[in-house]
């Protein structure tokens, strides 16, 4: 199956230019691999894994980010397999928790290291917009302004939105979203903040 | 003075346009491009000629243990022609037997003809927030000064610089890290931002030619020339990836992967930045 799949993203990645196809050279997987590790000399060995895409990565890089059907499943059904839910199972935390960590992009960077006493970010408005008030945020995700109130602050949206925050890959394969739960972005109780900031009728985002 | 005049004005517009963003996205956008158009209106205002100065200072004088110049530096079309030689790179050079982006040639150049410690060159090669470009790439930035107003004209039609653009494709479609990022997760479609910065589809030739060759380019955020490594160092940065080694074969193929999108484009550098 992994054989199938990645013969077929070579196949792709080589027809993907049309008339270019031709003369492109294909590019070994172990070759690109030696020239990442040659890149990042300086990265620590608690640093190796993030050089290495893991198998669903490497199916997304390979597909572009359009998985046929059945690698998508593939994904689908391996990223499920790694959630991790709250102990309790309650889903909802402090919104105004989640409001800060989505406007802070720290943390993971190497200029955050040595960790200070501080929480990663989530960093949500990078991609999406949030809240009305907050009028400087991205747009390479959807807008999920009022994201709770149209959907009726439903508690199996709750628990759909948490899994989506934890990993985004298990209900939408080859997302361009970060795996914030399943990567160790974010905790879990970070995780029920975000959830709090879009599902809470407290929330702006719901104002 | 002219020049604080300048920026200083430019960020009273950045400043100015907050309240009305409440408006539509369109807004937003012209106002940054009415930015953008002011730091442009005045091309002398532009920090970024004073590393071209600078560069050119450098690159005439006897410097490192062999005290001789980079005048006898062959960037492709010969040694000591500067003239045009940064719309023709990347290239193949036989003499190292690999494809070179222009600051990996002077790295090249710096260490075969000056005696310079390669590893002490690529150590720390950027500057931090609020320094001037390091001398490499003050050089750079002179160079390609020098090919202003010309269009990206690389060929890269041998074995190995194929080889390399095909490298660079792969690499920017490579998501690896804890954010799971590749290039292409904010590269890969037009009209998206970040925050409220823009973000180019470098995929695609018709956008990748009006921005690639805008660098090296003085960033006014970090008020420094930020030379193309640079940029890429700085991008992987923000992919929670580890320092991109300058003149590495990643950092080289991505170069030659954007160069030959934006073949036929325009080179501007240094261009001003937000």
């Amino acid at each position: 199956m992994r054989n199938i799949a990645i013969a077929l993203g070579a196949a792709v990645i080589l027809m993907s230019s049309g008339a270019y196809a031709q003369e492109k050279p294909a590019i070994d997987q172990a070759k690109v691999d030696a020239a990442i590790k040659a890149a990042f000399p300086t990265a620590p060995a608690d640093w190796q894994s993030r050089l290495v895409p893991d198998e669903t990565m490497r199916q997304c890089s390979a597909y572009k980010n359009l998985p046929p059907k059945a690698v998508a499943d593939a994904i689908t059904a391996r990223e499920k397999a790694n959630m991790q839910y709250p102990a309790d199972g309650n889903f909802m935390g402090d919104w105004q928790k989640g409001e800060k960590l989505a406007q802070s992009g720290f943390g993971l960077r190497f200029t955050d290291y040595p960790p200070r006493d501080r929480p990663n970010g989530g960093n949500c408005y990078a991609c999406h917009q949030l809240t009305k008030k907050e009028v400087s945020y991205g747009t390479v995700g959807p807008s999920l302004l009022g994201y709770g109130k149209n959907r009726n602050f439903g508690a199996a949206e709750t628990k759909l939105v948490y899994e989506k925050i934890y990993n985004s890959h298990a209900s939408f394969p080859c997302s361009l979203m970060p795996r914030l739960g399943a990567n160790k972005v974010l905790t879990i109780e970070q995780i029920k903040d975000a959830v709090a900031l879009l599902m809470s009728p407290d929330s702006p985002v719901n104002k | 003075m002219k020049l604080r005049a300048t920026l200083l004005a430019a960020a009273f517009v950045t400043i100015g346009l907050v309240p009305m963003v409440h408006a539509q996205d369109s807004e937003t956008e012209k106002a940054l491009e009415k930015y953008r158009q002011m730091l442009k209106a005045d091309p002398w205002s532009n920090p970024g000629l004073l590393d071209v100065d600078r560069g050119e200072a450098l690159w005439k004088s006897p410097r490192g243990p062999k005290n001789v110049s980079l005048e006898q530096c062959d960037l492709g079309k010969g040694p000591g022609k500067v003239d045009g030689a940064f719309a023709e790179l990347p290239r193949y050079f036989a003499d190292a037997d690999r494809v070179m982006d222009l600051e990996t040639r002077i790295l090249w150049c710096m260490e075969k003809l000056q005696g310079f410690n390669r590893a002490d060159l690529v150590k720390n090669p950027h500057p931090g927030g609020g320094r001037p470009v390091k001398e490499l790439g003050a050089m750079a930035t002179y160079v390609a000064n020098k090919s202003q107003g010309m269009h990206y004209a690389a060929k890269l039609d041998q074995p190995k610089e194929k080889e390399a653009v095909a490298l660079g494709e792969v690499l920017f479609n490579r998501r690896s890290g804890p954010f799971d990022f590749a290039c292409a997760t904010c590269h890969a479609e037009s009209g998206r931002r970040i925050r409220l910065q823009s973000l180019p589809f470098l995929s695609d030739p018709a956008e990748a030619k009006k921005v690639v060759g805008d660098w090296p380019a003085y960033r006014v955020s970090s008020t420094h020339v930020m030379t193309m490594q640079h940029r890429l160092l700085d991008c992987y940065w923000q992919m929670r990836m580890p320092r991109l080694e300058l003149g590495s074969d990643v950092s080289v193929a991505l170069i030659a992967y954007l160069t030959k999108n934006a073949t036929g484009g325009e080179i501007n550098a240094p261009a001003i930045k937000r």
